[in-house]
C-alpha cells in the first residue's frame, strides 16, 4: 500500500529550530566589524531640499560615511516585487532615488550615515542640516487629483500614476434595461502588515568585489535585479541570500531597503554595514495596504439577477508608485470569477499623495474590493427585501466559466458548497430566526461574504518557478527551491510533494530553506498565493525526472521495464504485483559508485505556468452589537475555502486562523493615522495601531470543500492569502443585520461605530 | 547575572539594554526584537520566574538574578511546551515563539492549572501576527496535559 503525503498532517520542517531559538533570521548573523546605517527622514510632507550640509556630521568620531541623493547615481528605479518585463510598457513606475532629493512624505530617506555604533549613528543624524522649502501636501486621493492640487513627481503633473481599467459588455445598454439600479460609496483606511521582524538587511563587499546583501526578504532573486538597477551595476555583481524570515504579508515582496543597504556597503568600500528600521520606521519607512474608495452601482433585473457592474475607485497610492496601479488592477480582476454579470466597467485611478507609500499586502487589492462589493450586494438585498445567500447563490457563475478579459477559465467550483457549510456551521437559518425584532440595548447579527482568489498572476506576470533535487547514497534526497519560506510553510508542503512522487518519507526530504541567488534556482518568489500551485509544479516536475532516473537504474538491474516499476515506501517494486525487489538505498548507492554506469540522481528543472486556478471562501460571521458603547464583538467567525487539494491541513488551517485574525483587525481596529495639517504619522507603533492580541481574537471555525483543480500539480489552488479578503465584508454585514446600519467605511472601530449611532439619531 | 544556569560577570555600559547583553554579549540570538518598546512581546525573558521584556530592562539592573532565555528552555531534549507547539502546529514565521514560549512556561512554572482565560492574559503581550493566536492557546493546553503527566 502506497502511503499518502499530500493530505498529512506533517510537522512544519522547521519547526525543532523554531521552538529552540536555533533558526537564524537576519540580525543573528554576524560579520566582522559590522558598522551600523542610519537614515534621516523628513520631517515634512512635502518640500524640496534646498541645501544638504553634512560636514558636521561627518566629523563626528565613529562616522565612517555620511551620503545623500548628490554621492549616488541619479537612476529612477522600480521597487515593487514582480518579475522582469521584456516589454518596457508593462514595467513598473521607476520614480525613486536611493535617498530622495524632494521630500514627498514625512519619514522619506533624506540622506544615511554609516557609523561604528548605534549612538554615534543618531548623533551624527542629528548633525545633519537641511535647508527645505515647505510646499503644500496633499493626503487625500480625491483631493490630489484636483487640478490645483501641488504635483508631487513632475513626471506626473496630475499626481495620477494610472487610470488604465478593465470593461466588457454592453454597460450602457444594460442600465438603460435595468429594472433596479443600487448605489453605494464604500471605502476602506490604510492599515499595515505588522510582521514581527522589522525590515533588516546587511551588505559587504566579497573577496571578488561583488555585493552581498542578507536581507529579510520574500523575492531574493528580484532583490538582486533591482539593486542593480538601482546602482547601475551588472546584474551578476550583486549576491542576495534570504534566510528564515519572520513574516512578510507582502511588506517583503518590495525592494526597500537593499538598494541602500548597498550603498552603505560601498560608501565605505565595502565593509559590512547592517541597516535595520525600528517599528516606527517600519509602520511609516515600508509599505501600507492602498485606502480606496469605491463608487458602485449596479444594475439588476426583477427576477434579482445581476446584470451590470460599474465600478469607479480611487486608490491612495502614498508618495511613490511601488506596485501602484497592479494593486487596483488584481482587485478588479479578481473578483469577476464569482458573480454572473452581462457587463462590467472599472473605472480606477491610482493617484499620488503625501503618504507612505502603499504596496503589496496579502491579497493585494482584493480584501479591499471584496469590502466594497459584498457590503453592496447586502445592501442590495436589504433594500429589495432579499436573502442574502439565496441571492448571492442566484446569481453565482458556473464551473467552465470563461472571463471574457483575462480568458481564465474556471475548472473547479467550490463556492455553492462552502456556503452550504458555512451557514451549517453557524446554524444560520435557526439564529436568524431567534434574532428578529431584537430592540435592546445589546443586538445579535449575522453576516456572510463570498470571495474569489487566483492562484499566482497568470496571464499579467511571469509564473517561472525553479527546484532542484539531489538524491543522496541513501536514498534521501535535498530539495532547493527558489520560492521562499516565509513562515507560510510551504518549504514543508514542497517536501509532501517530492515525498509522495518519490515513495519516501519526510525525514528522507531535506528542504534547503535558505534562498541564495547564487545557487538557488530561479524563482520569482514568495507572492500572490503563488507558491504550491506554481512552484509545487516545479517541485512535482524536478520529483518525477528524479523518479524516473531511479527506475531506469532499477529497470537495468532487474531487466524489468520502467513502466512496470514504482517506488513504494523506500523500495522499488513491481507495479501490478506490489512485489519489492530491492531498496531505494541500493539504486542511489550504484548511481554514486557503478563502475559503468555511476552518474548521481539530480534533476535541476523550471516550470513556466501559464494557467491560472481560481479559489474560492465564504465568511460567515455573528456578531453583538453594545448599542450604547459601539463596541462590535464578533461571536462566531467561520472561514471555508475552496482551495482545490489541501496539502497539508494543518498548515492550511494556520494560514486562516492568520489570514481572519488580521482581517478582524482591517474590520474592527486597524487604521494608520495622520494629522491632516502635518501630514505626520500619529499611531506608528504597536501600542497605538490596534492589532489583534489574544484578548480580541474570538475562536476562528475553519472549514474546506475540498475540489480537485485540473491544472493543479496535485489538484491545489491557493490558500496562503485567500482568509484575509471576507472576513470584514461579513462582519460589516452581520452589524448591518443586528442594527439595521450600513457602515461603508472600515475599520468599525469603537469610534466611528459611536459616531454613525449618532449621526443615524441612535445615541 | 546568570543566563540558562552560567554565570556571566562583565563590566558593562549602564545604559546597556538586556536584550543587548543577551543577544551581543552572551551571543543568545534565540530572543528576537519586534519594537524595541515592551509592545510584541517578542524578546520575552524569564526573570526570577516572572515572563519580562528583555527590551525595557537595562542588563545593570539585573545583576545577580537568574535569567532563562529560550536556549535555556530545552536542556538535552524539548521542553513539553516546545514538544507541544510542534505537535499542534502554533509556529509559523517562528519570530514571536521564542517570547510566546517563555511567557507560556513563567505561567505554567507557577500556575500549572491555569484556566484558558489566564492562558490569554498570561499571553496577551505576546502578538503574532501569523497563527491568529488560537493554536497557540491550544497548544498550551496540550503542554500543561504533558507536564501533569510528567
Amino acid at each position: 500500500m502506497k502511503e499518502k503525503v499530500i493530505g498529512n498532517r506533517a510537522s512544519r520542517l522547521d519547526a525543532v529550530s523554531k521552538v529552540t531559538g536555533k533558526a537564524k533570521y537576519t540580525d543573528d548573523f554576524f560579520e566582522r566589524e559590522m558598522l551600523v546605517g542610519k537614515v534621516l527622514r523628513s520631517p515634512h510632507a512635502h518640500a524640496l531640499i534646498k541645501h544638504i550640509d553634512v560636514s558636521k556630521a561627518k566629523s563626528l568620531e565613529g562616522v565612517e560615511a555620511v551620503i545623500t541623493h548628490e554621492d549616488l547615481p541619479k537612476i529612477k528605479f522600480a521597487t515593487a516585487g514582480h518579475p522582469w518585463s521584456l516589454d518596457p510598457n508593462h514595467r513598473d513606475v521607476a520614480d525613486r532615488l536611493i535617498l530622495t532629493d524632494k521630500a514627498r512624505y514625512v519619514g522619506d530617506s533624506i540622506a544615511a550615515v554609516v557609523a561604528t555604533d548605534h549612538l554615534t549613528a543618531e548623533k551624527a543624524i542629528k548633525l545633519i542640516e537641511v535647508e527645505y522649502e515647505v510646499l503644500p501636501h496633499v493626503l487625500d486621493a480625491e483631493e490630489a487629483i484636483k487640478p490645483d492640487a501641488p504635483t508631487i513627481h513632475d513626471e506626473k503633473k496630475d499626481n495620477i500614476i494610472s487610470s488604465f481599467g478593465q470593461a466588457f459588455g454592453d454597460i450602457e445598454q444594460d442600465f438603460q434595461q435595468a429594472d433596479y439600479i443600487m448605489e453605494g460609496v464604500y471605502e476602506t483606511s490604510i492599515v499595515q502588515h505588522c510582521h514581527l521582524e522589522n525590515h533588516t538587511a546587511y551588505a559587504y563587499k566579497d573577496t571578488d568585489g561583488r555585493i552581498v546583501i542578507v536581507t529579510s526578504t520574500q523575492i531574493p532573486h528580484i532583490v538582486r535585479r533591482v539593486v542593480s538597477q538601482a546602482l547601475g551595476l551588472s546584474w551578476g555583481k550583486v549576491r542576495v541570500i534570504k534566510p528564515y524570515i519572520g513574516g512578510g504579508f507582502g511588506n517583503k515582496q518590495d525592494v526597500v531597503i537593499e538598494p541602500l543597504t548597498a550603498a552603505m556597503t560601498l560608501s565605505v568600500n565595502g565593509k559590512p554595514v547592517r541597516y535595520q528600521l525600528s517599528r516606527e520606521e517600519c509602520f511609516i519607512g515600508t509599505r501600507t495596504r492602498h485606502a480606496i474608495k469605491f463608487y458602485m452601482k449596479t444594475a439588476l433585473s426583477k427576477d434579482n439577477r445581476l446584470k451590470a457592474i460599474h465600478i469607479k475607485a480611487f486608490s491612495n497610492n502614498g508618495a511613490y508608485a511601488s506596485h501602484g496601479h497592479s494593486i487596483i488592477m488584481s482587485a478588479s480582476s479578481k473578483f469577476r470569477p464569482l458573480y454572473h454579470f452581462n457587463s462590467v466597467k472599472v473605472e480606477p485611478k491610482t493617484v499620488y499623495t503625501n503618504l507612505p507609500t502603499a504596496g503589496a499586502m496579502r491579497a493585494y487589492g482584493v480584501p479591499q474590493i471584496c469590502f466594497a462589493l459584498e457590503s453592496h450586494l447586502d445592501d442590495i438585498c436589504k433594500k429589495l427585501k432579499l436573502n442574502p445567500i439565496e441571492f448571492r447563490k442566484r446569481n453565482l457563475i458556473s464551473l467552465g466559466h470563461v472571463d471574457p478579459l483575462s480568458k481564465i477559465k474556471v475548472r473547479s467550483f467550490g463556492i455553492p458548497e462552502c456556503i452550504q457549510k458555512g451557514k451549517e456551521l453557524i446554524k444560520w437559518d435557526e439564529k436568524k430566526k431567534s434574532y428578529e425584532n431584537q430592540t435592546g440595548e445589546k443586538r445579535r447579527g449575522l453576516g456572510m461574504a463570498c470571495f474569489s482568489y487566483f492562484s499566482g498572476t497568470h496571464p499579467v506576470g511571469l509564473e517561472l518557478a525553479g527546484a532542484r533535487i539531489v538524491m543522496n547514497q541513501d536514498g534521501s534526497i535535498q530539495l532547493q527551491v527558489g520560492a521562499t519560506e516565509i513562515g507560510q510553510g510551504s518549504d514543508t508542503a514542497f517536501a509532501q510533494m517530492a515525498a509522495e512522487v518519490l515513495g519516501i518519507s519526510m525525514d528522507m526530504v531535506r528542504v534547503i530553506s535558505t534562498q541564495d541567488t547564487d545557487i538557488a534556482p530561479f524563482d520569482t518568489g514568495a507572492y500572490a498565493s503563488r507558491q504550491t500551485y506554481v512552484s509545487g509544479a516545479a517541485v512535482k516536475k524536478a520529483a518525477l525526472e528524479v523518479k524516473d532516473k531511479v527506475l531506469k537504474i532499477a529497470s537495468r538491474k532487474t531487466g524489468l521495464k520502467v513502466e512496470d516499476l514504482d517506488i513504494v515506501d523506500k523500495q522499488i517494486v513491481e507495479k501490478d504485483l506490489g512485489t519489492p525487489l530491492c531498496s531505494l538505498e541500493e539504486i542511489a548507492m550504484l548511481s554514486y559508485y557503478d563502475r559503468i554506469h555511476a552518474e548521481p540522481i539530480k534533476s535541476d528543472t523550471s516550470e513556466n505556468i501559464r494557467t491560472n486556478a481560481v479559489a474560492y471562501g465564504v465568511t460567515f460571521a455573528e456578531v453583538l452589537v453594545d448599542m450604547v458603547t459601539g463596541k462590535i464583538e464578533v461571536l462566531e467567525i467561520y472561514n471555508v475555502h475552496d482551495s482545490g487539494t489541501i496539502i497539508n491541513p494543518s498548515l492550511a488551517e494556520g494560514q486562516v486562523h492568520g489570514g481572519v485574525s488580521m482581517a478582524l483587525g482591517y474590520a474592527l481596529s486597524e487604521k494608520l493615522m495622520f494629522d491632516e495639517k502635518t501630514g505626520r504619522p500619529l499611531n506608528h507603533n504597536l501600542l497605538d495601531y490596534k492589532l489583534q492580541t489574544i484578548l480580541d481574537t474570538p475562536k476562528i471555525g475553519v472549514g474546506f470543500v475540498e475540489t480537485y483543480e485540473p491544472t493543479g500539480s496535485f489538484g491545489q489552488k491557493s490558500i496562503g492569502e485567500n482568509p484575509a479578503i471576507s472576513p470584514a465584508p461579513a462582519i460589516r454585514n452581520a452589524v448591518l443585520d443586528a442594527t439595521g446600519v450600513q457602515f461603508n467605511k472600515l475599520p468599525m472601530n469603537p469610534q466611528a461605530v459611536f459616531e454613525k449611532f449618532k449621526d443615524e439619531g441612535l445615541l | 547575572m546568570i543566563i540558562n544556569g552560567k554565570s556571566y560577570t562583565k563590566k558593562i555600559d549602564p545604559l546597556l539594554r538586556l536584550i543587548d547583553f543577551i543577544r551581543d554579549e552572551a551571543k543568545l540570538k534565540g530572543t528576537k526584537e519586534g519594537c524595541g518598546e515592551g509592545e510584541c512581546g517578542a524578546c520575552t525573558v524569564i526573570i526570577d520566574g516572572r515572563a519580562v521584556n528583555s527590551c525595557l530592562v537595562l542588563a545593570a539592573s539585573v545583576n545577580g538574578k537568574e535569567i532563562t532565555t529560550i536556549e535555556g528552555v530545552s536542556q538535552g531534549k524539548l521542553h513539553p511546551i516546545q514538544e507541544a507547539f510542534i505537535e499542534v502546529g502554533a509556529v509559523q514565521c517562528g519570530y514571536c515563539t521564542p517570547g510566546m514560549i517563555l511567557s507560556t512556561k513563567a505561567l505554567l512554572d507557577k500556575n500549572i492549572d491555569a484556566t484558558e482565560e489566564e492562558i490569554k492574559e498570561s499571553i496577551s503581550g505576546n502578538l503574532c501576527r501569523c497563527t491568529g493566536y488560537q493554536i497557540m492557546i491550544e497548544g498550551i493546553k496540550k503542554a500543561q496535559d504533558k507536564l501533569k503527566k510528567r
